[in-house]
């Protein structure tokens, strides 16, 4: 029991005293939002099944927060997209980022998903970052469930670190009139 | 119920210039018919007292652009559920008179193997119900599986060159 790493967290920046901690709202909504995300898996090929994986016992990604899958984009904060997107589907995969509320992320899991991975074909998305704005990307072919832990990880950095209202900032606004969304 | 007397019951049937090239290939009979003769074969095959083909297993467009007359195909898998035989029909067709009479009266599972032949080749089939693209997005203007295209696309942006190492 001696040797075992005990990993504690570090509180964020703050005034302490005798039962009360004071500190920003941005550290606290960060904590709050990063430490409870619920993915929305986006799962269509073999990348789906590494998901399961991940979402089983072994992996467990719910250790993260993420225990309750939401198949609903309304009530999803990060969009995991997992697998060949063809074009096709493409104005699907749109609808659906477009039904998630403010904060949301997307993860872009596999090859597939990243690039079109190997199928430079007719029918296959070179990318969903073609159609949407990804924010981490989890190369891969499928990638194992610790390097989706990873990119889940990096999700998680992303959210504690963000501002609490970024959907007004300019920047965000240009992204998105990229991707001609609003 | 062997395979020579499939193929003599059709060329008794329908003659020799309707029903040719018969070749067994693996045990497996393949014909060749026209156009005007699939319908009534199909018809006549599923009517017959003995073989009793009723089984559509497959419908699938082929393209040989080194044959013009014989360019685009469509072959048909039947198979006799109750003599566990199987048949192949192939139907060639070039490319101004492309059209194909549809299987949809006899057989509704070809109404989607039709749709994709037609997806993929461009071959039309005549008096289909919806005849559409079925597994391609709907604005395409080409068939993809028409042998006529290069291997590597020069217009496409899809990979950088300087990615690739060219």
């Amino acid at each position: 029991m001696s040797d075992r790493i005990i990993k504690t967290v570090d509180a964020p920046a703050g005034l302490e005293g005798q039962g009360f901690f004071a500190g920003k709202l941005d550290d606290f909504v960060g904590l709050a939002r990063a430490n409870s995300l619920w993915p929305l898996p986006f799962a269509t090929s073999c990348c789906g099944i590494e998901f399961m994986a991940t979402a089983g016992a072994h992996y467990d990604i719910s250790r993260f927060g993420s225990e309750r899958m939401s198949f609903s984009a309304r009530q999803a904060d990060v969009l995991m997209v997992m697998g060949t997107i063809a074009k096709k589907m493409a104005p699907v995969l749109k609808q659906v980022y477009l039904q998630m509320a403010e904060p949301r992320w997307v993860i872009s899991v596999g090859a597939c998903a990243c690039s079109g991975g190997i199928f430079d074909t007719y029918s296959v998305l070179q990318g969903i970052d073609r159609v949407i704005p990804v924010d981490v990307y989890v190369p891969g072919c499928p990638p194992r469930p610790e390097q989706i832990i990873d990119g889940f990880m990096q999700i998680q950095e992303i959210a504690k670190s963000e501002q609490r209202r970024r959907r007004e900032s300019d920047e965000y606004k240009a992204l998105l009139a990229s991707y001609g969304i609003e | 119920m062997t395979n020579e007397q499939i193929a003599q019951d059709l060329v008794a049937q329908f003659g020799e210039e309707r029903i040719y090239g018969i070749v067994e290939n693996y045990g497996l009979l393949n014909v060749t018919t026209t156009t005007e003769t699939i319908i009534p074969l199909m018809h006549y095959l599923y009517q017959h007292p003995t073989f009793k083909f009723q089984f559509l297993t497959d419908l699938a467009g082929i393209h040989f652009p080194q044959v013009p007359s014989h360019e685009f195909g469509v072959i048909y898998h039947l198979h006799s559920l109750e003599k566990n035989v199987r048949l192949i029909i192939k139907l060639y067709v070039n490319r101004e008179n492309i059209a194909v009479p549809t299987l949809t009266g006899l057989y509704a599972c070809a109404n989607w193997m039709e749709r994709e032949a037609f997806d993929f080749y461009g071959i039309t089939f005549s008096g289909h119900p919806k005849m559409e693209r079925i597994l391609n997005v709907d604005d395409m203007d080409y068939h993809p599986m028409r042998k006529e295209y290069p291997l590597e696309d020069a217009t496409r942006e899809d990979k950088i060159d300087a990615l690739f190492g060219r």
